[in-house]
């Protein structure tokens, strides 16, 4: 069943498109991810679902109520975690609960006993009674999507949520996400980690300069990339000098010669081993070794959005403080 | 949903995180008895201090009504703590009256701080506490919304504070406070009668000393308008800057 819907979503700062005629639906009980490099316009995008902003143009349903004109009705049914921390600095873990819990309307026993819980199950308990601004980051971006959660939403929004948090809470972090999920809570997330997106996801939106430009599960999202097999072996020598005789003895296959003795062959059919195998012994080339190279969700994207690597942080980078 | 949970709760979390806090203490409540002290001290004899009560009442209550509204909205607006309010189900208007409620009960509170020092230096029989009263009320509400409508105009908090010490201070000398308006230049006397402060004095003139212009209920209604008016036009800047 779809839960959220959005059409030709649209949003301009004067002339400037951060979101252009943007498309895609989300299905309840799934973690939907948008995945794009910094400046693609993942925050503008939130920030309109969740009417922090007005779209331009364009219409967003969700469970039925236009957000468009009705976001105070759908605000009920929404938790949003932004991605900066932007609870009260001065006042504990709890008392920020307790307090968005009553911005929904929750009354006091009600809420005191779900911050409680909350606290509880984010592992966060001991530190409940610490003012915000003494919480380390991994515990406040914790805290804030406990804040995200505590009406028990229908969907949660999450903003970049690991970026700029250690790889231990980082991890942590990934793990209450496909908790809340399997728990029921529809979720849809921005990263700009392709490891991310691939572990948590189960579709992702590539989006690039405003524009989404591939939408699809996982599975659909690599089966573009398998239609290609590569194959990679590992030499004794450097072996630049043989490119075209490889080439003339094996028409139909893609060849690379690597610069570190290496050779990589594309296909579109599967790569029978033992011609090439044969090739080398007769010209007195050692192989040490002979891999069958998977497509990766980062070649996927890579071929698709025509974006290096380098745009997209790897996280072993973004992780640090 | 119940909205007066989310109401009160906001209010209460600005009074505990802004209100109740030493700095507004020593600002808000300190600053007025000085300035009672300041006057009274002054004067030659307790009828000087009847008179001088509705300049220092005004005071009172316009510096603790626009003392910190800038800093709970401003703040946290810089802050994003503001975002939670706005991405909350609560109508925009509501939301707003939360987040004023606090310093005009502030304001009120202050307006006493004067009144009670005057009640042990003078006599304070024949006074209409009802007109008294109800002027706080509006002055109060009027200078707390003037301030929200600077705020919304305002970015930061030390901006929002520039332009309401341009209200705050000339608003003072042109109110008819210390120098009565029929004695002002007459080209600044259109602009006192633009200023809702012009008419909270006129009011606690009346009810104290029988001593006002402007009749009583014309009073009322212009502030009134003013009140409605200053409201209606922040929460409109609130929903088309703050909400871009
Ligand atoms: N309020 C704004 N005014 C003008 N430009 C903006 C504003 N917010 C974002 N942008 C621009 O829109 C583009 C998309 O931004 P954003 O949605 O924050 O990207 P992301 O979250 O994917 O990094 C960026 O080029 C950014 O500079
Ligand atoms: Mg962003």
């Amino acid at each position: 069943m779809t839960i959220l819907e959005v059409k030709k979503l649209t949003k301009s700062y004067g002339k400037f498109t951060a979101v252009d005629s943007v498309d895609f639906t989300i299905e309840q009980g799934e973690i939907f991810g948008f995945l794009g490099p910094n400046g693609a316009g993942k925050t503008s995008t939130i920030n309109m679902l969740t009417g922090l902003s007005r779209p331009t143009s364009g219409a967003i349903t969700l469970s039925g109520v236009d957000c468009v004109k009705n976001i105070k009705q759908a605000q009920r049914r929404i938790g949003i975690v932004p991605d900066e921390s932007n609870l009260y600095e001065e006042m504990n873990g709890f008392e920020n609960l307790s307090f968005c819990a009553s911005l929904y309307g929750m009354a006091k026993a009600k809420r005191e006993r779900r911050a409680g819980e909350l606290l509880e199950e984010f592992g966060l308990d001991g530190t409940g009674k610490k003012p915000f601004k003494a919480y380390s980051k991994g515990m406040k971006r914790k805290l804030t999507i406990a804040a995200g959660m505590i009406h028990d939403p229908e969907i949660l929004f999450l903003d970049e949520p690991t970026t700029g948090i250690d790889v231990e809470n980082a991890r942590q972090i990934r793990k209450l996400i496909s908790t809340l999920n399997a728990n029921g809570t529809t979720i849809f997330l921005t990263t700009h980690y392709i490891e991310e997106a691939e572990r948590l996801c189960h579709r992702i939106g590539f989006i690039v300069g405003g524009k989404i430009v591939k939408i699809g599960t996982i599975a659909e999202l690599m089966s573009e990339a398998q239609r290609e097999n590569i194959v990679q072996f590992a030499l004794e020598n450097e072996v630049s000098s043989l490119k075209e005789t490889l080439s003339n003895e094996f028409p139909g296959f893609t060849i690379d010669v690597l610069d570190n003795a290496g050779v990589k062959i594309h296909s579109p059919e599967t790569v029978n081993l033992m011609p090439f195998m044969k090739f080398f012994d007769q010209h007195r080339i050692t192989v040490h070794e002979a891999k069958i190279i998977r497509p990766s969700l980062e070649e996927v994207f890579v071929k698709v959005t025509g974006i290096g690597m380098d745009k997209l942080k790897k996280e072993k980078e973004g992780g640090k403080r | 949903m119940n909205s007066s949970i989310a109401f009160w709760n906001i209010f209460h979390k600005d009074l505990r995180n802004y209100y109740f806090k030493p700095p507004n203490i020593s600002w808000g409540i300190i600053f007025p008895i000085a300035w009672a002290l300041m006057f009274f001290l002054r004067s030659r004899n307790t009828l000087d201090i009847r008179d001088l009560l509705p300049g220092v009442i005004a005071m009172a209550v316009l510096f603790g009504t626009t003392s910190l509204l800038s800093v709970t909205l401003n703040f946290e607006r810089k802050s994003r703590s503001f975002e939670r309010l706005l991405l909350a189900p609560i109508d925009s208007n509501l939301l707003m009256l939360a987040k004023t409620i606090g310093a005009i009960a502030f304001g009120i509170i202050n307006a006493f701080v004067p009144i009670i020092f005057a009640a042990f230096l003078a006599d304070l029989s024949g006074i209409n506490w009802l007109n008294v009263l109800g002027s706080i009320v509006l002055i109060a509400v009027t200078s707390t919304f003037l301030g929200l409508f600077i705020s919304v105009t305002a970015h930061e908090v030390f901006e929002a504070q520039t332009y309401s010490n341009f209200f705050r201070f000339p608003m003072l000398f042109l109110c008819g406070l210390f120098i009565p308006v029929s004695q002002l230049p007459v080209v600044l006397r259109p602009f006192s009668y633009l200023l809702p402060l012009t008419y909270g004095t006129d009011i606690l003139k009346t009810a104290i000393h029988g001593n006002g212009l402007i009749p009583i209920w014309i009073s009322f209604l212009v502030l009134t308008g003013f009140s409605l008016a200053l409201f209606w036009l922040s929460t409109r800047n609130i929903k088309k800057k703050w909400i871009y």
